[in-house]
């Protein structure tokens, strides 16, 4: 069902082009990262891989030759979107869709509320919890409908270092999976840790696209060496580079 | 007889309202926009006219004559149903539409269908509607004019509190009119006190 496809998307929104003849090749396997700075158009990437927003112009493809159906997707959002109801009720919205059993589905919220360390907190109140265990909730919910297509925006932009760890832990796993994951992250040492590859996004154009090593220690692009310029003295610190 | 007009007007008010509030608020449908304002328009009806215009479709030559509900319960029922049902889609509709604003897009990308994710919203904004809910029952136990006119307000048939108010005051016996205004009152205090509670539980408990 992979690789990803993207040629020339385009999309215009309050009157500019946030993509702008977005072209590129992503990977099969592992863990792709989208970086750049704030307003360069990578959420909007990856609503538009999921569906969520339609381009004006440009195709998505996936597949040899495009030619595969659209894999089966899951999308963590920066900001965990939960309900005022239980955890477990707002893991089994991940899967009220699927068509399968409701004993599967029911087997399949507790595998994830498992995999996830919530499986004793299934029946609190999911607005309740800590930052970090909410967007483990999010992640039970990526995780129970078992996708070939992760997409992650700014996973762990809000949580401290423990949770972060915790975070990336589960990132791995499911890439073990063998689920293909999109990573934006502005974390780069998170970057550097998980991702093969990283697509360097400015205004909302292909600035480069390579193996991430190379691009975090030789930018070829002024737009990637002014990003990773603003960002070195965290780099630096996270000892990276 | 107030009670049960107002309780029946609102259960079958909310019954219709918040599945068409819920579904215009996440509904991408031409003409929304228009939908949108005539249901806060309607919200504003003026009682009277409701009760006119309930009373030219129940009256015998109306279009519902032949159900022979005019001066009739049933007929307040109506009437108050009419006045309540755009205020309860109103509310929920504005409800709704805030929580999809913050939710809509992660249930969008679970790949809910339309109709689940307006379930899924309102069950979310269930105790803000329960708010709404009352509002409308505020509405309906407290007016006077739709019930007055298509009720007709005949002793142990159709007389509400509302409508026993205003006859009282008309005949010069203030102070029954005063104790029915207090009992009135007392019941409307009561049922926001509820809300508020449900509301105040609401937030403890799920955040
Ligand atoms: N629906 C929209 N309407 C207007 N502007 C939008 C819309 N979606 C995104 N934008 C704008 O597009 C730009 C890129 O947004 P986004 O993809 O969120 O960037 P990033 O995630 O890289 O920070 C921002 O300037 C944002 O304000
Ligand atoms: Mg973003």
């Amino acid at each position: 069902m992979l690789p990803i496809l993207i040629k020339g998307l385009t999309l215009l929104a309050g009157g500019r082009a946030v993509l702008d003849d977005f072209t590129a090749e992503i990977a099969t396997r592992g863990i792709t990262a989208i970086i750049g700075p704030n307003g360069a158009g990578k959420s909007t990437l990856l609503r538009a891989l999921d569906g969520l927003v339609r381009p004006g112009r440009g195709t998505i493809a996936f597949g040899p030759g495009g030619r595969s159906p659209a894999p089966r997707r899951a999308f963590v959002f920066q900001k965990t979107a939960l309900i005022r109801a239980s955890v477990v009720r707002n893991v089994a919205l991940a899967v009220e869709a699927e068509p399968i059993s409701a004993a599967e589905r029911a087997a399949r919220v507790a595998a994830a509320l498992e995999r996830v360390g919530l499986a004793a907190r299934a029946q609190d109140a999911a607005r309740r919890l800590s930052g970090g265990e909410q967007q483990r909730v999010a992640f039970a919910r990526a995780w129970a409908r078992r996708p070939d297509l992760l997409l992650l925006d700014e996973p762990t932009a809000s949580l401290d270092p423990a949770a972060t760890e915790e975070i990336e832990r589960l990132v791995v796993a499911l890439r073990d999976a063998g689920t293909k994951i999109l990573l934006v992250s502005h974390n780069l040492g998170q970057v550097a840790r998980l991702a093969e590859d990283a697509v360097v996004l400015a205004s909302g154009k292909v600035a480069e696209h390579g193996p991430v090593d190379r691009i975090l220690k030789h930018p070829a692009s002024e737009a990637a060496r002014a990003y990773l310029k603003g960002e070195l003295p965290w780099m630096s610190f996270a000892g990276v580079s | 007889m107030s009670l049960r007009v107002s309780v029946a007007a609102s259960a079958i008010g909310c019954a219709i309202g918040i599945p068409v509030g819920a579904l215009v608020a996440i509904a991408r449908f031409p003409g929304r926009a228009v939908v949108v304002v005539v249901l806060n328009a309607l919200m504003g009806l003026p009682a009277v006219v409701v009760g006119l215009v309930v009373y030219l479709a129940l009256s015998r030559s109306g279009p519902l004559g032949h159900l022979g509900l005019l001066f009739t319960p049933g007929a307040m029922i109506v009437a108050q149903t009419v006045l309540v049902t755009p205020l309860v889609a109103a509310l929920t509709r504005q409800i709704v539409e805030d929580a999809d604003g913050e939710l809509g897009e992660q249930l969008r990308a679970m790949g809910l269908s339309t109709l689940q994710r307006a379930r899924t919203l309102v069950f979310d904004v269930r105790f803000s509607l329960a708010v709404a809910v009352l509002a409308a029952f505020g509405r309906a136990i407290a007016e006077v004019g739709a019930v007055l006119v298509v009720g007709g307000n005949i002793a142990g048939h159709t007389r509400t509190m509302t409508t026993a108010i205003s006859l009282e005051t008309q005949k010069g016996d203030l102070p029954l009119a005063l104790a029915l205004g207090f009992v009135l009152l007392a019941i409307v205090i009561v049922v926001n006190a509820a809300a508020a509670a449900l509301r105040s539980h609401a937030a403890r408990r799920y955040g």
